[in-house]
């Protein structure tokens, strides 16, 4: 079959399974804009490029399919690049495909011409500027196969516009994936795996941590019965949240930097750590010299580069953590370490997650109610800062890819735009982006895209009129010194019904459960804005390069 | 500790931007890279000489393995290798030293590849020693101009790096 470029692309996705395509048309993209318009795949039309690319991370993240997003040339592609750094730090398999100047215009600074492979070089897990129509098959081919295997990631194809207008033999099926340098190990080393497990069965204080490679894997239900099988305690990253559920005895929620009691103090205490899909982050880590010092460490992962990357382990187990923990399961023992549970279930008892509640509305007051209203299979999807932290620890997560959020990258205005492509992957599910008013007001042009698609989620701003989480840093460690972080008061309410989404302020504790009901039950997306306590902070909190059990704030 | 690497990768453009990002990105430092053809149609190959402890030396080659068009990184360093340079030294020579530098030149079986009559262009290929030696010996004449590739190395029978 002979077609166009364009055409390609679009018949490219459509035998990739695509159904929804998230993005901005422009110039040096127009052509593919043109086969897409009868092409029967769905298209969100975002209104920054940045929100395109957080959406199809959000589809991403919520579906574990590969998230596809478009952008024009030079701005179009410059304003990709947030969301696909965002996406290469949380290793999310999204395509991003941009338009190019022609290739006789490129390097002579042509009108919307961007070094976009250049530019997204380091942020991309690989990337393409197709030169020949004829290639330009295969290498979509191979951009979806890099982005959702081994470690996935985002893969970027740039198609200049008169690759997009040439035409070439298009027959997917018989294109057949051979990448010489890239061959992921997937099953793990046995031998390696039987040391692990000899491990596990000698401990006497073994901990999990587990991270957002669980998730991806779809590892949660080997997780668990690795778990429950020898009894062990389960801490979770910030990315492992939801692969294991934190309404179980053996789980400790999350660890870190705003991590909780038991987990920090479980994760420096232990003789054996079981790292399963995490990197060691330094949010996680605290001070890495310290980190769980007194333990023999298993570090399960798909990328051999994060072996003793930051950490140093004894027994690396590279490979996919479903296919390695369901052959480690087999040969752990099962056991039941009582003094180290008791000491376990001691420290849960005694540090619980508290908040001094008052007559004002507390932003964890917030969360424990959303916590308790909603049903089971709502996606939390957050902002970034106190918002962020303040959903890990006072909502119970209980599923995987059921609490979307910005873990390595850190970016403000991700909730939002991540939540429509959320929705748009789980139509059945209630998404709620939990936002901060800093966050929201980063990508709060995407209500109009919400609106114009009728893509109904629902937006609980903890308004503080602060950019809280530098604002509880200048308070901790800046003798209060505000710079910078203290907002005007902006009334998100009236911001949404100005979209045509529904907006509801609530500046009295009685009126926050009717108004998210009311939300909620609203047919199309919807705003909650929360007029919270400015100076309220996030603890636990272990200061910024301190060892994990250094918790100031809190019990 | 410095180490030498090979490296074959696809012969496209872009791959030696991609390594050299690399670099840059995650704060190693490169002595010196060379790249050229390899054996093998559509692969290139690279010799990196990089300062390193060994942590530093296993992220390195796990980091350039990461790269799609990376295709096999070899550390070599501890293997039984030959390692070659190749030097254009543009010295200053009139009738009175021309002779000495010639004498120089046989001894180093180095070889003059232009004469003019203020200056000599000769080559020398080596291991880096031997051109620090030649260097240090042309020096009094007064060197004119330096021109070097860096390394290229390669395993000794029977270990092939493919």
């Amino acid at each position: 079959m002979r077609l166009t470029g364009a055409q390609i692309v679009i018949e490219a996705l459509k035998h990739e399974g695509v159904d929804v395509i998230f993005g901005i048309p422009g110039g040096a993209i127009i052509d593919v804009y043109d086969a897409l318009y009868d092409s029967g795949i769905r298209h969100i039309l975002a209104h920054h490029e940045q929100g395109a690319a957080h959406m199809a991370d959000g589809y991403a993240r919520a579906t574990g399919r590969v998230g596809v997003c478009f952008a024009t040339s030079g701005p179009g592609a410059t304003n990709l690049t947030t969301g696909i750094a965002n996406a290469y730090m949380d290793s999310i398999p999204i395509v991003a495909i941009t338009g190019q100047v022609a290739t006789h215009l490129i390097g002579k600074d042509a009108f919307q011409e961007a070094d976009t492979t250049g530019i997204t070089s380091p942020i991309t897990k690989h990337n393409y500027l197709v030169k020949d129509v004829n290639e330009l098959a295969r290498i979509i081919k191979e951009a979806f196969y890099i982005a959702r295997t081994g470690r996935p990631g985002p893969v970027l194809i740039d198609i200049p516009k008169n690759i997009q207008t040439a035409t070439a033999d298009f027959d997917y099926s018989s294109i057949e994936i051979d990448i010489r340098g890239y061959k992921p190990s997937i099953t793990g080393h046995i031998r390696q795996i039987k040391e692990a497990a000899r491990l596990i069965n000698d401990a006497k204080k073994p901990c999990i941590l587990a991270g957002g490679g669980v998730i991806t894997a779809g590892a949660s239900e080997e997780l668990f019965k690795l778990a429950t099988k020898a009894n062990i305690p389960v801490a979770t990253t910030f990315m492992g949240i939801g692969s294991f559920p934190q309404d179980h005895p053996l789980s400790l929620k999350s660890a870190g930097m705003h991590g909780n009691y038991a987990a920090n103090y479980a994760l420096m205490e232990c003789d054996l750590l079981i790292a399963i899909g995490c990197r060691f982050s330094d949010r996680t880590t605290g001070k890495v010299s310290s980190f769980a010092s007194k333990a023999k460490k298993i570090h399960i992962d798909i990328d051999p580069a994060e072996i003793n990357k930051n950490v140093i382990v004894d027994v690396p187990i590279v490979g996919d953590a479903k296919i390695i923990l369901k052959a480690l399961i087999e040969y752990v023992q099962e056991k039941r370490e009582e003094e180290w549970l008791s000491y376990i279930m001691e420290l849960k008892a005694t540090h619980p997650l508290t908040y001094a509640d008052g007559p004002t509305i507390k932003p964890q007051f917030v969360i424990e109610k959303l916590c308790e209203i909603v049903p089971d299979n709502t996606i939390i999807v957050t902002e970034v800062g106190q918002n962020q932290m303040w959903s890990a620890l006072f909502f119970t997560h209980k599923k995987p890819r059921h609490f979307i959020s910005s873990g390595g990258l850190g970016t403000m205005g991700f909730g939002f735009p991540a939540s429509i492509g959320a929705k748009v992957g789980r139509p059945d599910a209630l998404v709620i982006d939990i936002a901060g008013d800093g966050s929201f007001l980063m990508n709060i042009q995407e209500l109009a895209t919400a609106v114009e698609n009728n893509i109904p989620i629902k937006v609980v701003v903890i308004n503080n009129r602060a950019l809280g989480m530098v604002r509880q840093w200048q308070e901790l460690f800046y003798k209060r010194r505000y710079s910078a972080t203290i907002l005007k008061e902006v009334n998100f309410a009236e911001i949404a019904k100005a979209f045509g989404a529904k907006g509801i302020r609530v500046t009295e504790k009685e009126g926050l459960v009717p108004a998210l009901y009311s939300a909620f039950e609203y047919p199309g997306p919807a705003v909650v804005d929360v007029v919270v306590e400015q100076e309220e902070n996030v603890v636990p909190m272990v200061p910024p390069g301190a060892p994990i059990d250094q918790i100031i704030g809190g019990k | 500790m410095r180490h030498t690497i090979a490296v074959l990768v696809e012969n496209k453009s872009g791959v030696l931007a991609r390594i050299s990002n690399l670099f840059r990105r995650r704060g190693y430092n490169i002595e010196s890279i060379t790249v050229g053809k390899s054996e093998r149609e559509g692969i290139a190959r690279i010799t990196l000489e990089v300062d390193g402890d060994e942590l530093v030396i296993e992220q390195v080659t796990k980091q350039l393995n990461k790269l799609i068009d990376v295709i096999k990184v070899s550390d070599i360093t501890h293997d039984e290798m030959i390692e070659r340079e190749l030097m254009l030294i543009k010295v200053s020579a009139d009738a009175s030293t021309r002779s000495e530098i010639l004498q120089i030149v046989d001894i180093f079986r180095a070889s003059v590849v232009d004469v003019s009559p203020k200056a000599l262009v000769i080559e020398i290929t080596g291991d880096r020693d031997k051109l620090e030696a030649f260097e240090t010996l042309l020096r009094p004449f007064g060197i004119k101009e330096i021109a070097c590739t860096g390394k290229v190395a390669m395993v000794r029978h029977p270990k092939e790096i493919k």
